[in-house]
């Protein structure tokens, strides 16, 4: 069974990658498998300088799934090139490098801070992390902001630029095209949506940052509804997110027209989850008389 | 780390509300003192950490508090059942060769310190236990720490078993002034035992997503400033490392 997908800069062995802040900088999950296993991988996001992240607590529970406000914890560029980037040179799987910042001009700066590194293959521009105060979500949730995020990064960038698109938005199609037009190589869809859990017993909002947000099955429908509404109108690549937990749910975000995926919160449930999905897929795709991946790739789509 | 489909053998109540429940399950013959598993609980998404207490072969330990819908669900499951368990997971206390060790637990901070125990034990330790609760009706593992051989000072709030008062005061009580201590217990009693004491190690609490490093949820920091992983850095911290 055929899996691989090619993709600007990313050459995929199979559609499976970590989702960014689900997976460390890989180091805590190859002591327990091997990343070859895996067609890609996503970095933490990387911001230009060290951030603590939000008070406590970080994380609360919700019906099938989780809220999150870590608050882009990283040790910053300059640590991560040089102490987090060398660690991932040993396996062969693709490094796609999340960068965030707090304006337009950090995520230039990291980019810029991270040329000529051989084992990035693509950069993924966080624009929608919903738990911090400035830029974040401010930039993907805007369309003008988005394009010139965009067109900034490309310009710095030496490696192919996808744009990580926020769930929490009116159009999302708007946004979509914004980066498309501002010259994004693909996109990945979704981010977070923004949540919130009260504490009974002080009568507050549970979590240190107010709000969240939800990742794990809850959100797959939203996530599939916005690939497959996207998918209609771009011509650059998407890469499927959100709920993600088995094969058939990867099948689910290639029929709306992903052409790979990433893994979120299913990495904390079972931290085999990833391999153990690369492994059911063939027979999957062969239980819907699939002959490859490629083949399943936008099938649900309307013909145009 | 392994993932283990563990088989409840047993699940009693200690207390009104504090289970004890034993888990068939290799990580029993991985775990070791003060470190926790990530016990997946039927119709709830993330995994709840709870503190190994003892093992036996392949038989795990666990006591946990009925404290919200998670485990009040466990409390309900039978023996037969099988749970989804990772673990072993964390750094626990580095048992090191002493003459003394004091050993304190505070209400659900105690069940960790009987593994603890015995470990400085079979180093030759000799070991001093103080254990604090509210009230006598919430008193568990005296009779754990006596099959060890050793006699806990019991302390309660409101007087109505032991010394009255904090575990400090039953330390005060009973004249223990060994300086190294290994304790784990609501935050309160640990920022007290952190101003009192500087030798020893401290076990901390903190919501988890993933239980093995990755997720930064449980991050706190330290008096220097840096972040530590309280699943993966602790949850066992040198007396005085981080900020409470
Ligand atoms: C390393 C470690 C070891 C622990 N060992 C024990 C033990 O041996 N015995 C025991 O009774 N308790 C222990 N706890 C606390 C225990 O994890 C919580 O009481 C439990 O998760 C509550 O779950 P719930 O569904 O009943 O509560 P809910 O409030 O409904 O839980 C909602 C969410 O918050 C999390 N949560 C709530 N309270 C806590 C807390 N205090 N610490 C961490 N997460 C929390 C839950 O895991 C869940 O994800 C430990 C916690 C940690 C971090
Ligand atoms: C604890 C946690 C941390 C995350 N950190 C980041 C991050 O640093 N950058 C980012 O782009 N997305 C981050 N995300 C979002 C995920 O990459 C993913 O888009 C989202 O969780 C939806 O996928 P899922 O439902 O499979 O988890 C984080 C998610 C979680 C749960």
């Amino acid at each position: 069974m055929d899996l691989s997908v090619k993709l600007p800069g990313l050459n995929l062995k199979n559609p499976v990658l970590p989702a960014s802040g689900c997976f460390g900088n890989g180091r805590e999950f190859a002591s327990i498998y091997d990343l070859s296993l895996l067609g890609g991988m996503v970095t933490k996001s990387v911001t230009p300088n060290a951030r603590f992240g939000n008070p406590l607590p970080r994380i609360a529970e919700a019906e099938s799934g989780m809220l999150n406000a870590i608050g882009l914890e990283n040790k910053g560029v300059d640590y991560f090139r040089e102490h987090e980037l060398p660690f991932l040179e040993q396996f062969d799987t693709e490094v796609m490098v999340s960068v965030a910042g707090s304006t337009i001009e950090d995520y230039a700066h990291v980019v810029e801070h991270l040329k000529g590194v051989d084992v990035i293959k693509a950069f993924e521009l966080n624009v929608s992390c919903p738990n911090v105060a400035v830029g974040g979500m401010a930039i993907g949730t805007n369309a003008e902001a988005l394009g010139k995020t965009v067109a900034m990064v490309k310009q710095h960038a030496d490696k192919p630029v996808y744009v990580k698109l926020s769930p929490n938005v009116t159009n999302i199609v708007e946004l979509a095209l914004a980066a498309q037009d501002n010259g994004a190589d693909g996109l990945v869809m979704i981010n977070t949506v923004q949540g919130l859990r009260m504490d009974l017993r002080t009568a507050k909002p549970l979590l240190g940052n107010v709000t969240g947000g939800l990742s794990g099955p809850a959100i797959k429908p939203i996530a599939l509804r916005m690939v497959y509404q996207v998918a209609q109108v771009v011509h650059i690549p998407i890469i499927g997110c959100g709920g993600i937990s088995n094969a058939e749910d990867i099948l689910e975000f290639l029929y709306a027209g992903a052409s790979a995926v990433q893994v979120g919160a299913a990495n904390f449930i079972d931290p085999w989850a990833c391999p153990k999905m690369i492994e059911e897929l063939p027979s999957v795709l062969e239980k819907y008389n699939l002959n490859s991946v490629q083949e399943a790739i936008g099938k649900a789509l309307p013909q145009k | 780390m392994i993932e283990s489909k563990a088989k409840i053998l047993s699940n009693t109540p200690l207390t009104q509300d504090v289970f004890k429940m034993e888990l068939e399950t290799e990580i029993a013959t991985l775990a070791k003192p003060g470190q926790f598993v990530q016990i997946t609980v039927p119709n709830f998404y993330l995994r709840r950490p709870i503190s190994v207490s003892w093992v036996e072969g392949n038989v795990l330990t666990i006591v946990y508090k009925v404290l919200g819908k998670g485990t009040d669900k466990l409390s309900s499951m039978r023996p037969g059942h099988a749970l989804s368990v990772l673990g072993p997971l964390g750094t626990g206390y580095p048992i090191e060769a002493k003459e003394e060790v004091l050993i304190v637990g505070g209400g659900v901070g105690t069940p960790p310190m009987l593994l603890t125990a015995k470990a400085y034990q079979d180093l030759g330790a000799k070991v001093h236990v103080v254990l604090g609760f509210n009230t006598k009706d919430e008193v568990f593992y005296q009779k754990e720490f006596e099959e060890l051989g050793i006699t806990p000072v019991i302390c309660t709030m409101d007087g109505s078993m032991g010394v009255q008062g904090t575990v400090l005061d039953g330390i005060k009580a009973n004249h223990i002034t060994c300086p190294f201590v290994c304790s784990c217990g609501p935050l309160p009693m640990l920022r007290a035992i952190q101003n009192t004491y500087q030798d020893g190690y401290i076990s901390l609490e903190s919501r988890m997503g993933c239980g093995f490093g990755v997720c930064l949820g449980c991050v706190m920091k330290t008096v220097e400033g840096d972040a530590v992983r309280v699943c993966e850095d602790g949850p066992v911290f040198a007396m005085g490392k981080v900020v409470l």
